[in-house]
């Protein structure tokens, strides 16, 4: 379990990219791109939902530098998915290029392309459009069955059985269950039934959306865009623009940030769509504001909990039912609402006679859901941790020993989990760890500061998965170059996190070499091997399996070089770094030689290429606990100290790994306390700017500390779990746990704010 | 209009509209550091300095440099790599991004203020928004460099 035994798994090193990122060097899409490509800007209706009834183009085309204008008169028939899912992905074919029918307030209606920005902007005030208005559905409480529907389309197409029906406005929709829970909960002593509510939250990563294509030198589509799925953008494009796969090639650049808005290829169709109408190079770049009102954020969820526990605090039944809004189009929402449940209940895996989960996920003319770190995990923790803190308070024992009697621990069998098995699991120690360094004992007691301000303390659990197991597909190629060194080339996708570098630390480990000897490129779908991308909390655990085993398979094939060289049999050959020794005789040759005989004569590849799927999920875990100080008049909430442990099972990168868990601390006390999403009364964003939607600044998240509490996943590679996903999950119960415990009311919709604070009262809230 | 700097040390001119914001021309002539993030002047990212002030270039008109000196972090290599590399080692670059406007903005505070506490460096970044990082590593990295240099200074007798 230790890493002691490890040269550089389990070490802090630097990310291989950062000295290039940190010293401003061209590296992103819009840097290294042909400044003479077309400016794409697309027209957007300004209705929540409507029919374009006339549109006429012919005033745009006539302004100097505009090339085209394209309407849905122009663009393929064949519905499709931007969801970035193995295919057959559960996200039903839903949308065209452009659509006569709107959906909501964003929804593209032309694409404008052009010489120069001014002229497309220009251009796009004088396409003329009547719009038939259409009734709208912008609650997602009236969608199920309602008669108006989102997608009357005859077309509309689920590859995957999940339940939906276009003609109910329902995407997906199921019930699962274990034990009798109505028979379980009737025997409680205590039944908590509440309903949390989360936003639409978004991910704001700081490079906007952007997407750059061109016919290259073979005739080809070439797309470069910032994105976390290169091999199923290529997919989506394939069947979008109607052209075969192997004319399409896609690579992202270095990523601004992901956090899974660029799962889904939110702008890709479109500059692809002008370049290959136009066959000039085209780009598109997202403003804040397009990215803000049309992008792929968190799905909305209510989710109403029925937790009932006897009287000692002893969690024995969880029913769950979450509504999922999934806005005007399905991305990703057959599967967000599946973890609002898989990875909240299994929490209690230690104590739980029965449970049931059952959703409806809905369609509604509001901006499209899409894939946002936690992917339903953080909106279930939320509802569940809430409800569990709430349990504890009812019976007056404290929240962390209440955890301690029902959590989940190693070796149980997980039944709400596809009963799977906590292989790896610390979370007890993490328990113990975070009370400890959070000196919960003194500081989870409400204290009155005596200036009308309380100090109050909260806490939650959370786990979230390591890739989706049989589905996601890791592969790595490593290959000897002359001088003894490898390249290491990846499908995977680092967007910032430092994949690049974890998985030339496995190299590194596995090849006995330094760090620096392995060159990572990714990703690219001419060069890359197949991976399903970065998402799902898969990359360090699939792919990195998949570059143990390359490098595996490489050790053979340079030992039978070697051994060619050597005269000796191949099994006599052993891998030794820098160089192999004959085990009979003693005597050497240098990984130079052997990279050189490689290149003279020889039949053996000096290259391998493996690949990796696993079929269990095994789930990282975290305690979270958090410090504030309430103004009870203006219902302020400053956050004083956040302390997390987690347990990721070996951390391939400590350094990396913990400043994933507190970038994704500071989003989730962003989402729990400053960002919103709301509409107006016609379905127009509001928080359409950073001015509105205030993502946390360095003065509003007070002081953070995460340690780890290691485990050793047997199925991972060196032991590793995950770490992307799971850090976002606990700010938001322990938050509203330690607002509870300054002001006696319970928060249960998020974001809290001062107003929703200072305007609330105990009693409302028995 | 026709406009002429110093950008980076070197003269230059170009041809700008009336309504060109600083942050474009500066992308035109190559300063690829300088990031646009938001259209708002809230994140940060296009931190550049005019006469060594720093400014948000996206809301700084380019006729407004006309006759001025503008540095970006292209001029300012060596500056920044003498502390850069303490915030690689926490790790706190993450998708870099934010990264130019950021570093500009600590090289303005560490002329203006050599020897900040916490809190100073904490109040003056505040304008520089980052998602990935959680502040806290960045914060990590600027300590150790302020601590290394102390270190330094006290071996040389200072």
């Amino acid at each position: 379990m230790a890493t002691e035994k490890y040269q550089y798994v389990g070490h802090a090193m630097r990310k291989k990219d950062s000295m290039q990122l940190l010293l401003g060097k061209p590296v992103y899409t819009d840097d290294i791109v042909p400044r003479d490509a077309l400016v794409v800007k697309l027209l957007r209706s300004p209705h929540a939902s409507a029919l374009v009834e006339e549109i006429d183009t012919s005033i745009a085309l006539k302004v100097p530098g505009v090339v085209a204008v394209y309407t849905w008169k122009d663009v393929p028939r064949t519905r499709f998915a931007i969801a970035g899912q193995t295919y057959p992905e559960p996200s039903p074919y839903d949308r065209l290029i452009l659509d006569r029918q709107l959906r909501f307030v964003g929804d593209p209606v032309a694409i404008i392309a052009a010489e120069t920005e001014k002229a497309a902007a220009k251009a796009m005030r004088l396409v003329k459009v009547k719009y038939k208005l259409l009734p709208a559905i912008l609650d997602m409480h009236d969608a199920k069955d309602n008669p108006v529907l989102v997608h009357p389309e005859e077309d509309w197409y689920p590859p995957c059985p999940v339940g939906g029906d276009n003609k109910r406005n329902l995407v997906a929709s199921d019930v699962e269950s274990d034990g009798d829970v109505e028979k379980v909960l009737a025997d409680c002593d205590v039944v908590i039934d509440h309903t949390y509510h989360t936003k639409a939250f978004q991910q704001a990563m700081m490079e906007t959306f952007r997407t750059y294509a061109e016919m290259d030198r073979y005739g080809r589509l070439h797309v470069i865009s910032s994105t976390q799925i290169v091999f199923h953008c290529r997919r989506i494009l394939s069947r979008a623009l109607g052209i075969p796969k192997s004319r399409i090639r896609v690579e992202k650049p270095r990523i601004g940030g992901g956090f899974g808005a660029k799962q889904t290829a939110v702008c890709e169709v479109y500059p692809a769509f002008v370049t290959l109408k136009t066959g000039r190079p085209a780009e598109l770049i997202y403003t804040r504001e397009e990215s803000q009102i049309a992008g792929s954020p968190r799905h909305e969820m209510e989710i109403r909990v029925r937790l009932g526990a006897s009287s000692d605090g002893r969690i024995r039944a969880l029913d769950l039912y979450t509504l999922s809004n999934t806005g005007a189009y399905g991305e990703h929402g057959p599967t967000t609402v599946g973890l609002s449940g898989h990875k909240s209940i299994p929490l209690y895996t230690g104590s739980l006679e029965a449970f049931r989960f059952s959703y409806d996920v809905v369609y509604t003319n509001l901006q499209p859901a899409g894939a946002y770190r936690g992917y339903g995990a953080t909106q279930g923790i939320f509802a569940v941790e809430s409800a569990v803190n709430e349990l504890a308070e009812r019976l007056g024992i404290d929240p962390t020993v209440l955890r301690d009697r029902c959590m989940v621990r190693q070796g149980m069998t997980m039944p709400a989990y596809y009963n799977e098995p906590a292989s790896a699991c610390a979370l007890d120690r993490c328990m113990a760890h975070c009370r400890e360094m959070f000196d919960w004992e003194h500081r989870y007691p409400v204290r009155d500061m005596g200036n009308g301000k309380v100090r109050a303390a909260g806490v939650a659990m959370a786990m979230q998965g390591s890739a989706i197991s049989g589905v996601d597909v890791g592969s790595a190629t490593v290959k000897l170059a002359e001088d003894g060194t490898y390249n290491l080339i990846i499908g995977a996708a680092d967007m910032g996190t430092g994949c690049d570098t974890i998985l030339a630390q496995m190299a590194a480990e596995c090849l006995d070499c330094p760090v620096e000897n392995i060159a990572v490129f990714g990703a690219d779908t001419d060069v890359s091997p197949y991976d399903s991308g970065s998402y799902a909390s898969s990359t360090t655990y699939v792919t990195g399996k998949a570059v143990e085993k390359a490098c595996t398979e490489l050790k053979g094939q340079i030992c039978r070089i070697a051994a060619d060289l050597l005269g000796c049999a191949p099994e006599d050959a052993l891998f030794e770094g820098d160089h192999v020794r004959c085990g009979t005789d003693g005597r050497t040759v240098s990984m130079e030689e052997v990279a050189y005989k490689s290149q003279a004569g020889n039949t053996h590849a000096a290259e391998s290429t493996a690949t990796h799927s696993s079929p269990v999920s095994p789930p990282p875990f975290m305690v979270g606990m958090a410090e504030i100080e309430l103004d009870k008049l203006t219902g302020e909430v400053k956050l004083l100290n956040y302390m997390a442990v987690v347990d990721c099972g070996i951390p391939v990168n400590p350094a990396l790994a913990r400043i994933q868990a507190e970038g994704g601390i500071v989003q989730g006390i962003g989402m729990t306390l400053t960002e919103n999403v709301t509409y107006d009364h016609r379905g127009r964003p509001v928080e359409a700017s950073f001015m509105q939607y205030k993502i946390p600044t360095r003065l509003d998240m007070g002081h953070l500390k995460v340690e780890f509490e290691n485990s050793y996943e047997p199925t991972g590679p060196f032991g590793a779990k995950s770490i992307g996903e799971i850090v976002i999950n606990t700010p938001a119960p322990a938050i509203a746990h330690a607002i509870y415990r300054a002001t006696g009311v319970w928060h249960r919709e998020l974001p809290i704010t001062p107003e929703a604070i200072a305007m609330s009262r105990p009693e409302e809230n028995a | 209009m026709e406009i002429k700097l110093k950008l980076n040390g070197k003269a230059v001119a170009g041809s700008v509209e009336a309504d060109t914001p600083l942050i474009d021309f500066l992308r035109q002539k190559g300063c690829y550091s300088v990031k646009c993030g938001c259209d708002t002047s809230n994140c940060g990212l296009c931190t550049v300095f005019l006469d060594d002030v720093p400014v948000l270039s996206c809301s700084v008109l380019a006729a407004r440099a006309d006759g001025h000196a503008v540095t970006t972090l292209e001029g300012l290599q060596e500056e920044a790599a003498d502390f850069v590399g303490f915030i690689a080692d926490q790790g706190a670059d993450q998708c870099g991004f934010c990264n130019p406007g950021f570093v500009m903005n600590t090289i303005a505070l560490l002329r203006e203020n050599p020897d900040p506490t916490d809190d100073e460096i904490r109040a003056y970044l505040a304008g520089n928004l980052c998602r990935c990082s959680g502040y806290e590593g960045q914060l990590r990295g600027i300590r150790a460099y302020l601590d290394s240099r102390k270190g330094k200074g006290a071996q040389n007798g200072n």
